[in-house]
């Protein structure tokens, strides 16, 4: 159990309430896959027909958005936390 | 009584009722208010609207909550210039400034916040909160400091010193993230799952809140004689503003206070520093790819917009265009709308007027066409900007002696004394 997941308000429904998971995986995608199985229900919501992030999906690791890194293939370290997080705030 | 019949996704269109929600919960996609325009159209007239206050809630029918008592310190009914002297310099035609310096805490911010504000505090929210650039920092500290409410505000921790101590005077809580924009936005669309009983004016109150950035496209309209502009110029940040002024014209020809054939040409305004949008209209994608920003114009510095789809739809679907100017441009464009018209803008104001100019150059902004300009906020929050480039003409001892030694005035052509 490696890498921890912030859930976001809208999805908490998914986990029971929970607004943190720790799930096992060397990448962002593995870490995502891993709650799809503890958690099922999230690829729906996150994923497109295509299997790539909705574009009102942010996913961040370690603060940053995955779209500076490697997207979904970028490796994640022991300890590091992903966060998911609706695109549309601000301005 | 407000005409809002709910909330819709504007993505897979679920609907939702007209709560503190913002985005989808299936598809994550952005909340839009549902009016019911047959019911406005019966209620609504050039009348009612006249006889209504001198501010953005003239229009209440056309806005997502209603209240006798609005959160409000006067936003909106800001004079809508005409620019002669402006656009003989650019080689326009009919052009306007719609100069929205002159709200009440200097810029167009508070319009949304009063809105915004007006429907949280209807919701039964008594923290106002916010991630800011400044100007927004500066409205909602404001705003919610006039109707007893707490407030929260973070911005990130260089933002000009003028917006800074704009908001702490108010006395709420002020909060310097060490990052840029998009890692206080973040962090806020992160604390609205953990604060719920904090009213975010520009996420869990984001759908009510932007909505009032249409009352800029209304006033714009009933200032021209109940008359649409051909092509109005508008600075893109989130896109959000810029969206909901295409949205404000379209909804008065729905409710028939426009022609229902009115077209307006709207274009986007951006620092190139910082231009998601302007970049993908460039390459005619439909990707708007993140950015790091980096500009003067910090209340553009948005490198994730969470608007810029739409932003580049509405462009897109009118016919407009979409530029972006460097910082020396922005300096330049501030300058040249003070020194032809009067109006000293801030850095953003500054990207407006540099790209009506550039795309008057290049035809994109025709001189047979009626031009408005959207100049959003005042040019003293953002001094900084032109340090080094404006200066005293001269410095003298209080002698005539100095005064001629250091200055050449008397050619009268110069500065107008053949008048006399």
């Amino acid at each position: 159990m490696n890498v921890s997941i912030r859930i976001p308000t809208q999805l908490r429904n998914l986990t029971g309430g929970a607004g943190e998971v720790t799930v096992d995986g060397g990448t962002v995608g593995e870490a995502l896959d891993a709650l799809e199985q503890l958690h099922p229900g999230f690829a729906g919501r996150l994923f497109d027909d295509s299997g790539q992030l909705r574009r009102f999906v942010n996913v961040f690791l370690a603060d940053e958005d995955v779209r500076f890194l490697d997207g979904l293939a970028t490796p994640v370290s022991p300890g590091q936390t992903v966060s998911i997080v609706p695109a549309v705030a601000g301005g | 009584m407000d005409h809002v019949s709910g909330l819709r996704c504007r993505e897979c269109s679920r609907e939702f009722p007209a709560e503190a929600l913002h985005v989808c919960d299936y598809c994550f996609g952005p909340l839009e208010v549902v009016y019911d325009y047959d019911e406005i159209a019966r209620s609504i007239s050039k009348e009612s609207i006249a006889d209504g206050p001198r501010s953005i809630w003239r229009y209440h029918d056309l806005l997502p909550v209603d209240d006798s008592n609005p959160v409000d310190l006067g936003a909106g009914f800001t004079p809508l210039v005409r620019a002669d002297r402006l656009a003989s310099e650019l080689g326009l035609g009919e052009l306007w400034i719609k100069d929205d310096t002159a709200n009440p805490t200097g810029s167009f911010k508070d319009r949304v916040v009063s809105v915004a504000l007006t429907k949280a505090r209807q919701l039964g929210f008594k923290v106002a909160a916010c991630a800011s650039t400044g100007n927004l920092a500066n409205s909602v500290a404001a705003h919610a400091a006039a109707a007893g409410m707490d407030s929260v505000v973070l911005i990130p921790h260089d933002l000009e010193e003028a917006k800074v101590i704009m908001t702490a005077v108010y006395g709420g809580t002020l909060v310097s993230v060490k990052g840029n924009y998009d890692d206080v936005n973040r962090l806020c669309a992160e604390l609205t799952s953990e604060y719920p009983s904090w009213a975010f004016v520009n996420v869990n109150i984001r759908t009510y809140y932007a909505e009032g950035s249409k009352t800029l496209a209304f006033e714009v309209a009933e200032q021209l004689g109940w008359e649409a502009p051909d092509h109005v110029i508008v600075p893109v940040g989130s896109g959000s503003q810029l969206t909901k002024v295409a949205k404000g014209f379209a909804e008065l020809a729905t409710v028939g206070l426009l022609d229902p054939d009115t077209h307006v040409r709207v274009s986007g305004a951006q620092a190139k520093g910082c231009s998601p949008v302007a970049t993908a209209f460039a390459e005619r994608s439909d990707a708007i790819r993140p950015v790091k920003p980096q500009t003067i114009a910090k209340s553009l510095a948005i490198g994730n917009p969470a608007d810029g789809w739409y932003a580049l739809d509405a462009i897109r679907n009118s016919n407009g265009s979409c530029e972006s100017v460097t910082d020396d441009e922005i300096i330049d464009g501030i300058r040249l709308l003070a020194r032809t018209e009067g109006i000293f803008a801030e850095t953003a104001g500054g990207v407006t007027i540099a790209v009506l100019a550039k795309l008057a150059a290049t035809g994109a902004v025709r001189p047979d066409e009626r031009v408005v300009a959207m100049v959003t906020g005042h040019g003293l929050k953002t001094v900084e900007a032109l340090s080094g480039s404006v200066a005293p003409t001269a410095t003298v001892l209080p002698t005539i002696d100095s005064f001629e030694a250091e200055l050449d005035l008397r050619e009268p052509a110069r500065h107008g004394t053949d008048k006399s």
